[in-house]
Parts: C-alpha cells; sequence; structure tokens
C-alpha cells in the first residue's frame, strides 16, 4: 500500500467477555495492520482461542466492537462459511483436510468457494473444463514441495505435509486474512522449521496473518508484532525485541525461561 | 478410492455408449442366465434407478436415508392418479409423478437435514413410517387405503376423453399408442435407466459432485473453506427424492396400481443393501448391487422343497433329506435369509462391494485399476 496511513484489517475495541463468572476477555484492543504477522502469545487458558473466535464472529462479545475491513463482526453470529467468504481463512491445530480425496482436488475445492460463493448448483459443469483452477492449485503444490504426491490421496499425508496443504488449501482464496491456529502443534521440530520457512514465504506474498502460538521460537521467527495474553487481557503489546526485555511478560508468561 | 474424476470427453461417451448396449441387449444376454423375460428385466431398470438416485445421496455426501421408500410411493400414486385424471399416456405421469417426489424429498430433506448421521437416518425413517401409516389409513381418499389405488376403465381421464381415446379392456399405460407392456415396457424402462445414469455420470464428473464428497470427508473444512453445506445436500437429497419418484412411477406404469407397502421401512433398506452390496460411491456398483438382488431373489424365492430334493437326487436318501431340511428355510418365502448371507459374505470379505471385487480381479491381471472409471 502507497498510503501513509496505516491500513487495518482487523480492529478489536473494547471487547469484554464473560463466561458464568469467569472473565475470559477483560477490554481487548487489538489492531492488525495490513501485511503484517500479529503473533497472539498466552499461557494456557490465557484466552486465546476465546479472543480467536471472537475476533471471527463466531463468540459474541458481552461489549466492545469488531470490524474486519468494512464488516461489523460484533453480532457474533457469523457462520463458518460467511466468515470465509469475507475473506478471512483458517488453519486448525489439528489440520482440517479432506482425506478421502487427492492432494490436487483438496486444493481444487477452496478454488471454487473462492470463485463461486457458498452455493452454487451446476451439477452438469464438468471438472475438466475448469483448467485455471486446476492449474493454480498445481502451482501452489509445487510451491510447497507437494507436486509429486498430486494425486495421492491427502489422508496419508504426514502431519507435516497436512499443515502444508491446509495452508495451500487457504492460500488458493487469495484470503484478506490468514488464520493460524497453533500452526506447528504437535510437530517434530524438524517439520516446525520446514513450516515457519513456509510461512516466512507466505509473509513475502504480503499476506495479513495472525498466528496463535505458544512455541516461542515460531512467535519470534516470524511475527512483526506481538500482543501478549494473560488471564483474558493483553499485558504488552509491541515488536518481537520490546516484547523479549518486557518484564510483565517475563513475569506472567516466560517466567525464568531464557528466550 | 477416488470417486470424483476429471475424466476425457471421449471416455465418458464411451462409458455411456457400453452401458446403453450392455441395458439395451438385456433381453438377449440375460436369456443366458435365465432372466430372459421382461418381468424380471423392468425390475433390473427400475431398481437400477432407484439404486442410482439413492448413491447419488449416500454414496456421495454419506448421509444414510432410511426414508426412500416414501418417495417410491409418491411417484407410484402420483403416476396411478394421473392414469386416472388425465391420461394413460405415461408423458405426463412420469413428469408428475417426478415433480411431486421432489415436492416430498423438498420438505422431508429441509427437516432431516437439520440433523446429521444416525439423527438424520432415525428422521427419514420416521418419515417414511408416517407417510406409509397415512396412505395406508388416514389418506384412504387418496391411496385407497390396504386395496390399493387401481386404474378403472370408468376414472374420467381428462386428456383422454377430450381426445376421443377410447380404452376398451383393462386400462394399460401407453406411450402414443405403444403399450408398454412386456417388452416395450422394458425398453421405456431401459430409455429411463439410460437418461438416469447419464445424469448420474455428469454429476460425478463435475464440481459439484466433488463437493458433495468433500462434505463427506470433512465437513468442519469444508464450512470454513466458504461452503454452505446445507444446501448442498438438499440438492443432493432432492435429486435422489426424484431417482425414487421416477422408479416409483414406472413400477406403476408396468403394473398399474399402487400400494402403501410400497412405502414401507423393508423398500427403503432394501435399497440401502443394493447400494451397498454393488459398491456404496461407484457409478455402476449400485445397478448391479440392484440387479444381483433381483436376480437372487428371483432364483431362489421360485426353489421349493420339490426342486431341492432333485437338486440333491444325486445324494443317498438320508443325506439329501439332511440337505433338503437344512437348506429349504433359505429358499422360497425365506430367501432373505440367503441375501443375509450374501450381504454378510459381501461386506466382510469387500467392504467396498461387489465393485471392489471386480478392481481387484482387474487388479491380478496386472491392469492398472481405473479407479473412478468403475
Amino acid at each position: 500500500m502507497s498510503e501513509t496511513s496505516r491500513n487495518i484489517v482487523l480492529s478489536i475495541r473494547g471487547v469484554n467477555k464473560t463466561f458464568g463468572g469467569l472473565k475470559a476477555l477483560s477490554n481487548i484492543n487489538l489492531e492488525i495492520e495490513e501485511g503484517k504477522t500479529h503473533a497472539i502469545i498466552g499461557p494456557n487458558g490465557a484466552g486465546k482461542s476465546t479472543l480467536l473466535n471472537t475476533c471471527i464472529g463466531r463468540i459474541r462479545p458481552d461489549s466492545g466492537s469488531i470490524r474486519f475491513l468494512d464488516h461489523d463482526l460484533t453480532g457474533g453470529d457469523m457462520k463458518p462459511h460467511d466468515i470465509n467468504q469475507l475473506g478471512i481463512s483458517r488453519v486448525f491445530q489439528t489440520p482440517e483436510i479432506f482425506p478421502e480425496l487427492t492432494l490436487l482436488n483438496n486444493v481444487m475445492i477452496p478454488a471454487f468457494a473462492h470463485k463461486e460463493g457458498s452455493f452454487r448448483f451446476n451439477p452438469f459443469s464438468a471438472l475438466r473444463t475448469e483448467k485455471a483452477i486446476e492449474e493454480e492449485a498445481m502451482s501452489l503444490l509445487e510451491d510447497f514441495g507437494l507436486a509429486d504426491q498430486a494425486h495421492h490421496h491427502a489422508g496419508n499425508l504426514s502431519r507435516g505435509n497436512k499443515r502444508r496443504l491446509e495452508l495451500a488449501m487457504c492460500l488458493i482464496q487469495h484470503p484478506k486474512l490468514l488464520l493460524l491456529d497453533e500452526p506447528t502443534a504437535g510437530m517434530a521440530r524438524h517439520d516446525t522449521n520446514r513450516t515457519i520457512e513456509l510461512l516466512k514465504k507466505i509473509k513475502l506474498r504480503g499476506m495479513t496473518k495472525v498466528i496463535i502460538e505458544h512455541d516461542m521460537h515460531v512467535v519470534f521467527s516470524l511475527a512483526d508484532r506481538i500482543s501478549v495474553l494473560a488471564q483474558g487481557t493483553i499485558i504488552a503489546e509491541g515488536e518481537p525485541d520490546e516484547i523479549k526485555g518486557h518484564p510483565k511478560v517475563r513475569e506472567a508468561y516466560l517466567g525464568s525461561a531464557e528466550i | 478410492m477416488q470417486t470424483i474424476v476429471a475424466s476425457s470427453r471421449t471416455r465418458d461417451t464411451l462409458l455411456l455408449a457400453l452401458f446403453s448396449a450392455v441395458v439395451l441387449t438385456a433381453p438377449l444376454w440375460a436369456k443366458a442366465i435365465g432372466a430372459g423375460y421382461p418381468d424380471l428385466l423392468q425390475k433390473f431398470a427400475i431398481f437400477g434407478l432407484f439404486a442410482i438416485g439413492y448413491n447419488l445421496l449416500f454414496g456421495l455426501t454419506g448421509y444414510l436415508s432410511f426414508g426412500h421408500a416414501a418417495f417410491l410411493g409418491v411417484g407410484s400414486y402420483a403416476t396411478v392418479w394421473s392414469f386416472k385424471l388425465l391420461t394413460m399416456n405415461v408423458i405426463p405421469a412420469v413428469l408428475l409423478a417426478v415433480a411431486i417426489s421432489a415436492l416430498f424429498a423438498l420438505v422431508i430433506g429441509f427437516l432431516s437435514l437439520r440433523r446429521t448421521g444416525i439423527y438424520f437416518s432415525i428422521l427419514t425413517l420416521a418419515f417414511a413410517q408416517m407417510s406409509y401409516n397415512l396412505a395406508y389409513s388416514v389418506l384412504t381418499p387418496i391411496t385407497n387405503g390396504e386395496t390399493g389405488l387401481r386404474v378403472l376403465r370408468n376414472d374420467p381421464r381428462v386428456l383422454d376423453a377430450a381426445l376421443g381415446v377410447q380404452v376398451e379392456g383393462s386400462p394399460l399405460a401407453d406411450l402414443f399408442g405403444i403399450t408398454l407392456t412386456g417388452y416395450s415396457g422394458f425398453y421405456f424402462c431401459a430409455a429411463l435407466l439410460i437418461f438416469g445414469f447419464w445424469v448420474s455420470l455428469r454429476i460425478f464428473r463435475s464440481p459439484f459432485g466433488m463437493k458433495l464428497v468433500a462434505i463427506k470427508s470433512n465437513q468442519t473444512r469444508m464450512e470454513y473453506t466458504g461452503f454452505n453445506p446445507r444446501p448442498y445436500l438438499l440438492s443432493a437429497f432432492v435429486i435422489s427424492g426424484m431417482y425414487a419418484g421416477l422408479a416409483g412411477s414406472l413400477m406403476a406404469i408396468v403394473d398399474p396400481l399402487a400400494g402403501a407397502e410400497r412405502m414401507q421401512w423393508t423398500a427403503s433398506g432394501e435399497v440401502v443393501l443394493m447400494t451397498i452390496l454393488g459398491g456404496v460411491g461407484t457409478l455402476i456398483g449400485p445397478i448391479i448391487g440392484a440387479a444381483t438382488i433381483k436376480y437372487f431373489e428371483n432364483i431362489f424365492s421360485s426353489f421349493n422343497d420339490q426342486v431341492l430334493q432333485q437338486a440333491f437326487d444325486f445324494l443317498p436318501g438320508w443325506l439329501a433329506d439332511i440337505m433338503v431340511t437344512v437348506t429349504s428355510p433359505f429358499v422360497g418365502d425365506g430367501w432373505h435369509l440367503t441375501l443375509g448371507v450374501l450381504f454378510m459374505v459381501i461386506i466382510i470379505f469387500l467392504p467396498g462391494g461387489i465393485m471392489e471385487g471386480v478392481r481387484r480381479i482387474a487388479g491380478l491381471f496386472g491392469r492398472k485399476p481405473e479407479e473412478g472409471q468403475a
């Protein structure tokens, strides 16, 4: 963007949420800038998942407002497919793919959602005529090093490759915001590093990302900006270097561990 | 197994031509297996259609409906009413049957698809049993209750009356003057079976079909990918309901009467068996499953103790008696026992149904199994 003013993709203002007597989120303010990778870190139970689901309009906050580009998501009544059609793609802690389909079809299906919207009744259109989508899917698989398995079933992939496939499925939709919920959860070091490399590549494409993560290695390798969540409030926010040295963060989350 | 593939046009045309050839020459080759008479061939085609349509729902989306017999019955009643009120010509009858069963499927599908898995199955079963009981009792003015709805000589038939067509003897379904009984009835069913197969083939080769399979594979991912699964599922449900309505219509065409028993849960269960036996989610499997069940039903239900006695004649008398005693519960009215055994054997050893057996045999001969083609 050539504009000097920052472009805010997602803006969360004064959000509070209570479950029963438990204060899950209190007075959260967050702005996600276009093209940036914003990490949200925090110990277990800090409210990361609640925040993520509030961000995409799945949970209705008790007060405050959530805006995604020109859309007001405060109501909390968004269906998953509505969220996606607004331009938000999501990667899950456990990769959600189509195990019975080939890798190529796995990547082609999200492209149809991007092209056709949430529903189109066209039982007589032929798959073989969708060359453009097939080529784009194939080139993404090549970028992600999965092209040689394009015609194999996705269910047989390793955890790390399933994650790569899931990322390819998100990218073919050219999302305006990509949500990554612990993208390296349950991965071996080797796979984690490969995933970090991949996410760095995506960063070069200028995609806006929100990462929820508690692996510090991943966060500091990728994030432009970090918000630290503890007991439902953001206790610190800043560039990775600021966060590393922040006394409150060390106390609440990092403990005495060296980063 | 990959279900939906982007096959080439030539290959699909070839497949359709081959299918049509096999179906249309059935009266010739079916003689060799002792099935060369029109009643049975009509059944093959009608239940083949029923199973193709059912497979579009169950095979692609994985939603197991246990109430498709309701649409079969609705199609039959609509057809008989068309014969009674409009004309003995089958064209309006078929169109009316398909339209009304689509409407029924829309309502039942809309309500049942609010749930998934076993709850969906139970809801469809409940709706079908409700339809059956309504047809059997409350709706007697429309369905003629347990006697069944028949075409009578003095029915109004306004279109026929307007055109001055007279019915002599008992009224029979016709297609512009061709009476649809015996082989002409079979060819009419066969033509619709080929049409139904073509529609199914197109869906199997479309992004629409791929999305249905994706819903079966991972509904959460499908939703977060931007698709609303509900209208896709409802479309598949209505399409398969229309196939069932068409099959019901054909039943009433080759034999102009409709009874409530067509809606009973056993009929719903039968189409599930046919689809699984042949191969769920395959193009041809359900038709083969339907034909297999109808073929064996025909053979085994016609056996009686006398036939068995002859079959075991070569054994010593006391052994033959034992064999007859042991096997007799499996034939005649008890042929469902044989069906049960057949079903168990196939499901245990070939979970993919008969089509998996075909693929394995093809694999033995070194030919690369053409997945999705079959």
